[in-house]
């Protein structure tokens, strides 16, 4: 008897345990999809916190003035005045400040590729003394802001008599801190044996790093070129500094001078000058995209 | 073609001791597997000879020439890695041709090269193709392909077979085989797969804590082994070792005490406990424990008191219950000091009358 009841308490036990985990599966499933719209929600407002702006800057690129005062704003104009973009190119050097934005853009990009990709190598690659120490001295640029430096630079590019030439533009940023690290980061992951196989096949050091390493870490290379070309077109401060007429300033001082010169700020004006100021970025954006996701993908999954 | 020798070889790692001294001279043109367990120096020897790791002390000569500084792509030695090691970035073409290019082998001649080669290896459809849109067994033509490419005087593999799946594996342990019959270069290859290397090599390295154990043609290896590691490490399952002071019907004569006893499982026979013995020799009482089929063949583990051994057979299986006599001829037994060095002057010999009680 006492058998019997051992052995229907156990079954009844089996049958709770397999009903718990249906229970238990069921409340999952609801939490699993609250979670899922949570987590769109979030998503969502993020793009609207980036779309929104633009979206803004778009609309009133294309507004009269008396519009873009009205309260409540309108979103849509009235008639789309595409002339504020003429407005906007003829108001100053504009073809001037384009060249020169990509001349600098263009040449830092061009210095950077050529001095990270050494020097992440030999970081990455060789064991040397003082290695720790000058790693260390390179990440620590990264927490040295322009506005702390750009005197001592301002003062020795004025003797080197540099001011208001594209190299005083160029040169401060021939190397990056950040692009070493994260170029060091993605050759360090490269396996030995590929660098092995090529020393086999009677490869010299700079060959391996050009041929082998660096198209292997491509993803992270137009990442990196990116966020260079951004920060640069971008850049305000450090052109603002080192230049004082329009032979070698950019697109950004451009455009704050028609903020500057028109006794009212026209926005619409303004606004035009900035979306064509954004065209370019945006172009090196699509063109690089699928490349940046690959590089955040490939370091997520290893 | 090149003989290859290591003279003296000692190699250290961060003060420990890998190789303590190794002297090995590879043949000119023979299959040589050095085989051993994981961390006996098997892929240290292999990388030292293909001059990726340098030697602490010591020499290494290819084809009498030496090589200590010499850089790894000088040393006309091709290489194919266990994960075949194919530049991603590159085509099949490209990656055959890379080290034709690096060594300034003229356009003209370079094409001829990788058309034969592909032509060889099965590839032609494939030069084109980046090695990520390869199966497993073409990855591994083209790493072959492009060690053959570059004529070397010495082939160097290490474990090229074990990212393969069982029945590729035994495929392209075939076609390795033609291929150095084939070619006559120097092949030394490295596996921690016994039966790959007795299934491959002409001759065999058994390594173990850096040292040489034993180096000779497989069937010496399993029938003459030196020593006790080599006797266990060869051979499934392994040779069956008991204490020789636990074996009550063994006598032996001749040079040594003999403080370990080895048999073949398949020299054993086993016998139904009251059956008439028809052969002399150690006779082993034991019960089985399990019974492995393995269709031709069945294996039984016996335990026994001196500890347990496996009897491999051949013949139908064993019916007698679950106690048998397991009877091993004198001339198959295998003697072992305490340091577990064969004792060659030791043989077995027919008990007395009076012992023979069993």
């Amino acid at each position: 008897m006492s058998m019997n009841d051992a052995g229907r308490r156990s079954a009844i036990g089996q049958a709770a345990g397999v009903r718990r985990p249906l229970a238990v599966r069921r409340i999952r499933a609801v939490l699993e999809a609250m979670l899922f719209a949570a987590n769109r929600a979030c998503m969502l407002l993020l793009v609207c916190a980036f779309a929104l702006p633009f979206a803004w800057m778009l609309s009133t690129s294309l507004k009269t003035l008396p519009e873009t005062m009205i309260f409540p704003p309108e979103w849509i104009p009235a008639e789309p005045v595409w002339s504020n973009y003429a407005v906007a190119w003829n108001s100053g050097p504009f073809l001037t400040y384009l060249l020169n934005s990509f001349i600098v853009s263009v040449g830092i990009l061009i210095l950077q590729m050529l001095t990270i990709i050494p020097a992440a190598y030999a970081f990455a690659r060789f064991r040397f003394p003082g290695k720790g120490l000058l790693f260390g001295l390179v990440m620590a640029t990264l927490m040295i802001p322009a506005q702390l430096i750009f005197l001592p630079v301002y003062l020795m590019l004025s003797d080197w008599k540099l001011l208001n030439t594209h190299l005083a533009l160029i040169l401060p940023f021939a190397s990056s801190a950040f692009g070493i690290f994260l170029l060091r980061q993605s050759f360090m992951q490269t396996a030995e044996e590929l660098i092995e196989a090529a020393r086999l096949d009677n490869a010299p050091e700079w060959k391996i790093m050009l041929r082998i390493m660096a198209p292997l870490a491509r993803p992270v290379l137009v990442t990196f070129a990116l966020f260079s070309f951004i920060t640069h077109w971008n850049d305000y401060f450090w052109p603002l500094v080192m230049t004082t007429n329009e032979s070698a300033r950019t697109l950004p001082l451009g455009i704050a001078k028609i903020r500057e010169t028109e006794g009212t700020a026209t926005w619409n004006v303004l606004m035009a000058a900035n979306v064509m100021l954004a065209v370019p970025v945006l172009l090196a954006f699509f063109a690089a995209q699928r490349q940046i996701i690959r590089a955040f993908v490939y370091s997520g999954v290893k | 073609m090149a003989r290859i020798e290591l003279i003296d070889v000692v190699k250290r790692f961060k003060g420990e001791t890998v190789i303590p001294n190794l002297n090995l001279t590879i043949r000119e043109g023979s299959f040589t597997v050095l085989v051993g367990p994981s961390g006996c120096g098997k892929s240290t020897t292999l990388r030292m000879i293909a001059g990726l790791e340098r030697q602490t002390s010591g020499d290494i000569r290819i084809d009498g020439e030496l090589v200590n500084d010499t850089e790894p792509g000088k040393r006309d030695v091709a290489m194919v890695f266990q994960n075949y090691a194919l530049y991603p970035n590159m085509t099949v073409r490209g990656n055959i041709e890379f080290g034709l290019k690096n060594r300034g082998v003229p356009k003209r001649e370079r094409e001829r090269l990788i058309r034969d080669i592909c032509e060889i290896a099965g590839l032609t459809p494939y030069l084109d193709k980046k090695p990520q849109s390869l199966s497993g067994g073409q990855r591994q033509r083209v790493a072959l392909a492009r060690a053959m490419v570059k004529n070397p005087k010495v082939f160097i593999l290490d474990e090229p077979l074990s990212n393969l799946d069982a029945k590729l594996r035994g495929q392209m342990r075939t076609e390795l085989i033609e291929l150095h019959k084939r070619l006559g270069t120097t092949f030394v290859y490295v596996t921690h797969d016994q039966v790959e290397a007795m299934s491959m090599g002409d001759r065999i390295v058994v390594m173990n804590k850096g040292e040489v154990m034993q180096a000779a043609p497989p069937m010496v290896l399993y029938e003459d082994p030196d020593n006790l590691f080599t006797a266990q490490f060869i051979g499934t399952p392994p040779m069956n070792v008991l204490p020789a002071s636990r074996l009550p019907g063994l006598r032996t004569e001749g040079e040594g005490h003999a403080e370990f006893v080895g048999f073949r499982p398949e020299h054993a026979l086993l016998s139904p406990e009251t059956a008439e013995l028809t052969r002399e020799g150690l006779v082993i009482a034991g019960q089985i424990a399990t019974r492995e089929s393995l269709g031709a063949e069945q294996v039984y583990k016996l335990r026994c008191e001196a500890g347990s051994f496996f009897v491999k057979s051949f013949l139908n299986p064993y019916v007698g219950g679950d106690f048998a006599l397991a009877v091993v001829p004198f001339e198959r037994l295998y003697f072992f000091d305490r340091d577990g060095n064969r004792l060659r002057r030791l043989r077995a010999v027919r008990p007395q009358l009076a012992a023979a009680g069993v």
